[in-house]
């Protein structure tokens, strides 16, 4: 457990990610298997143990310690499994051997429930104190060291001169201590690959579209894309089974069993957008937000908010990796695909013809209807890149929606900000002339605003519900947001995508602010207001 | 029948008193008459009249306070010899924790009483070994006076220093080590774990070396970090006082991997909230279970505790039938083990 407690220790205490990487490469440079492999896994939270609750590891050291002693201690260390590790009177000759990573791994996971104590005890007893820590950590499920999978990963793919998307590719196809996987990236055995399994791979992303960027863009060389709010997905059909993953990785096949019926029985990887569409019509974000983090769905859910994916872009055709292939060439691959297996819950997402970006801007100024965020823009001859690489793709998302609207209520913040008030409530005038709220902002503005926001609120207060200020309705915000929805939920009718403070406009009258009119006009889902 | 100490040694404002002979011990503001156990500010101030301690402790003191300020006079006594002062026979006897740091015997009509001034029972190459003396009487510190200070030893702490070298050779480790005997002994420690590079340091713990060296130390090849440049430093090791390792003068070096030696680093939020990279747990203190055991090796009966946290160290002697008292000096701090807001380096360069 020493060489894990140290590594452990050194990167609680080293806050750069060059660091992390440096003290992770060392460990897999002088670690043996499969040791290395348990460590990996034991940081980035693969391998998580919950042997131990509090209450017995308290019970163990309160057999052994003065309970005064441990009261004193346990205040000033602050911490019960650090006060534990350096409390623990370890006896004179240790019981035996320190246990290695891997004999506490192997044990924990045989251990009969009423034998663990005693077990533990006697590590504990064979330990340091810095071993101790790691041990009560490891088997209370609590080593944070701010080392997440995605870090482990670079940290192996810098170690061996390796792409880390490779890694990425093998990693659902090994789990810990990844013998297999140290045996390929050392040459000494085959790359692991999970031919029965769906396999993430790590998406192709578009940097946003900067201000002189067009300028330097030859409008021939790029395609255009309606950028459509929903949720970007990945559609993996094997023979082995199906799987949908989110952009990051995770496997949301469990809330989308509409789609994925539709994907058995295929054989592709599929990129596209996953939205809710009734008639033909794309649903508002909050639709699909219906049907997301579910682990079972309701018929009912289905039925009502049935879902499909919009494609845009093919990574495996069968079990050809055609990710290297120019994008015109995917595209038509693509094209073929869906005409030649016509899918269910599936279609294509248009090519949006232009001959210039005059045009194109045009187009994108014109387009209001629900569902499209902006544009895309994708080089024709750019293969399927992991990551963001600069360049090839872009995104052009449509101008935000700007209201000017005055503050009415506002909350305390959560966290860091607990001490500000920093969620605010505005609202617009009616036709009678009163203020209806429309919707809250709780970011979009700089530390400095906040500072001020803050004064201005506690010194213009004039009634108080727990944590909530009412304001003099004097104060105008400029407020941009994305999109403008019917809602009966909200009082004035009407709900905002993504409000967030643009400015603080103290130069205008709150007479002056928008009215809801102007807000209605803006609502995008007429199909239930017809 | 001896004497009951607490009639002839008492507390007084300027700090621990004994009367008979007319001096006090480490007082913490200048007296006419005072014994030092050793150089640290806490226990050495300026400005007292005659001045008895052992030959090295009266050369660090003369070096930190400059020349006058370490006593109008001084007397030698080296390490166990006795001096007869109106009836009370002193002997010092070495104490393991800086150069010449000693603690005191005082005997007076049948009565023993050490006072161990700061201590640390495990053997340094950078001074003379501690060693249990038997009394009635023991007045101890108790800076690690809680079951959580168990340090571990201080080899296999350079063993973890001199591993981060290996795994990040380009960064620049600066050690923060407290300039009096704790520098000296990170030091000894490297040299004796087989480092043999050049060892740089901040300005401030040259004058303190110096007199190490004066008294036969040897550190092999030291180098003053401020001349060398950025570059010579890249991978090197640099020791600076406590003070110095969050300031600019760390901040540039290359991509400092920021350490610090000292007892206090056993507690992760100590570590933390000074910034440390690297915790060291290297102290130059008794660690709890030295503070007991010696207390039981000496025999006392009675054991009063000068400063540190003393309410648990008089509880667990308690339990073993041994009298506790709280004197609570005022002044005594955790400076020298790099805890405290006042630091050696402002002293030396001031
Ligand atoms: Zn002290
Ligand atoms: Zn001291």
């Amino acid at each position: 457990m020493t060489p894990f407690a140290q590594l452990l220790e050194r990167l609680v205490f080293s806050p750069a990610r060059s660091a992390k990487i440096a003290l992770l490469r060392d460990w897999i440079a002088t670690r043996p298997d499969p040791e290395r492999g348990f460590g990996l896994a034991a940081i980035s939270g693969e391998l998580a143990f919950s042997a131990a609750k509090p209450a017995l590891i308290r019970a163990l050291v309160a057999e052994r310690t003065d309970p005064v002693l441990f009261g004193w201690s346990y205040d000033y260390v602050g911490d019960l499994a650090e006060t534990v590790s350096l409390i623990w009177p370890a006896p004179a000759s240790p019981p035996g051997p320190a246990p290695t990573l891997p004999e506490v791994v192997d044990a924990l996971g045989k251990v009969a429930r009423t034998e663990f104590p005693a077990l533990l005890a006697r590590w504990l007893d064979s330990l340091d104190a810095s071993a101790r820590f790691a041990l009560i950590k490891l088997i209370t499920g609590g080593v944070r060291v701010g080392v997440s999978a995605r870090l482990v990963k670079v940290a192996l793919a810098d170690h061996y001169r390796i792409d880390v998307n490779a890694i990425e590719e093998a990693w659902p196809a090994v789990t810990p201590p990844y013998l297999a996987l140290f045996a390929w990236l050392e040459g000494r055995g085959p790359r692991p690959l999970s031919a029965d399994r769906p396999v993430f791979r790590p998406p192709m992303l578009a940097n946003p579209l900067g201000d002189g960027d067009l300028a330097t863009l030859d409008p021939t060389d790029y395609r255009a894309e309606w950028k459509w709010d929903g949720i970007r997905v990945q559609a993996c059909a094997s023979p082995g089974g199906v799987a949908l993953f989110s952009r990051a990785g995770e496997d949301i096949t469990a809330a989308f069993p509409d789609v994925a019926e539709a994907l058995r029985g295929l054989h592709a990887v599929l990129d596209g957008e996953l939205l809710i569409v009734r008639d033909g019509r794309v649903a508002p974000f909050s639709e699909l937000q219906q049907r997301l983090n579910r682990k079972s769905v309701l018929v009912r859910l289905l039925r009502e908010f049935p879902a499909m994916i919009r494609l845009y872009d093919i990574l495996f055709e069968g079990a050809e990796d055609v990710r290297s292939l120019p994008f015109d060439e995917r595209r038509a691959r693509l094209e073929a695909w869906v005409a030649r297996v016509s899918p269910l819950r599936m279609d294509l997402s248009p090519l949006v013809p232009f001959q210039t970006w005059d045009e194109l801007a045009g187009l994108r100024a014109a387009a209001r209807e629900a569902g499209i965020e902006g544009l895309m823009l994708k080089h024709r001859a750019s293969p399927y890149v992991p990551g963001r690489p600069k360049g090839p793709w872009f995104k052009w998302k449509r101008d935000p929606f700007v209201i000017d609207a005055v503050l009415m209520y506002a909350q305390r913040g959560h966290g860091k900000r607990s001490s500000y008030y920093s969620d605010y409530t505005f609202g617009v005038w009616t036709e009678e002339g009163e203020l209806v709220p429309v919707g809250k902002a709780y970011f979009g503005f700089t530390d400095a605003e906040l500072v001020w926001l803050d004064r201005w609120i506690r010194n213009h207060t004039i009634a108080r519900f727990g944590p909530v200020r009412e304001v003099e309705k004097t104060l105008v915000l400029e407020i941009a947001f994305d999109a403008a929805q019917r809602s009966s939920r909200h009082r004035s009718g009407v709900a905002l995508r993504f409000p967030r403070v643009n400015r603080i406009r103290t130069d205008k009258p709150a007479a002056e602010a928008d009215r809801l009119t102007q807000v209605l006009a803006l609502v995008e889902n007429r199909r239930d207001a017809a | 029948m001896p004497p009951n100490p607490e009639t002839w040694l008492l507390v007084r404002p300027e700090g621990l008193y004994c009367e008979p002979a007319d001096l006090f011990i480490d007082p913490a503001r200048a007296v006419p008459r005072a014994l030092i156990t050793h150089a640290h500010a806490d226990h050495a101030r300026p400005g007292h009249g005659a001045v008895l301690a052992t030959p090295e402790t009266l050369a660090l003191m003369t070096r930190r306070l400059g020349e006058g300020r370490a006593g109008l006079s001084q007397q030698p006594l080296a390490y166990g010899e006795s001096l007869d002062i109106n009836g009370v026979r002193v002997t010092l006897y070495p104490a393991g924790h800086v150069l010449g740091s000693a603690q005191i015997l005082l005997e007076w009509r049948g009565s023993r009483v050490v006072v161990t001034g700061d201590y640390c029972p495990r053997p340094q190459p950078t001074c003379a070994a501690f060693t249990p003396v038997a009394c009635d009487l023991l007045i101890t510190e108790a800076t690690f006076g809680l079951p959580v200070f168990r340090h571990p030893p201080a080899e296999g702490e350079i063993a973890r220093l001199l591993r981060s070298l290996a795994v990040f050779p380009d960064r620049t480790h600066v050690v923060g080590a407290y300039a009096l005997g704790k520098a000296q002994r990170l030091i000894a420690l490297l040299r004796v774990a087989g480092y043999d590079a050049p060892i740089f340091l901040h300005g401030a713990l040259f004058p303190l070396i110096e007199v190490y060296r004066a008294f036969g130390q040897t550190f092999g090849d030291l180098r003053p970090a401020t001349a060398a440049d950025k570059a010579a430093l890249k991978g090197a090791l640099v020791i600076a006082p406590p003070a110095a390792i969050q300031d600019r003068w760390a901040r540039r070096l290359h991509d400092p991997v920021v350490a610090l030696a000292s007892g206090w680093m056993r507690v992760r939020q100590r570590a933390k909230s000074r910034g440390v990279e690297l915790p060291l747990v290297i102290s130059d203190h008794a660690d709890w279970d030295e503070l007991n055991a010696t207390a039981d090796a000496t025999q006392a009966t009675e054991v009063w505790v000068t400063h540190g946290r003393e309410e648990a160290l008089i509880h667990a002697l308690a339990s073993r039938g041994i009298l506790g008292r709280a004197l609570s000096l005022i002044g005594r701090g955790e400076e020298d083990e790099g805890g405290g807001p006042e630091t050696e380096a402002v002293e030396v360069t001031a």
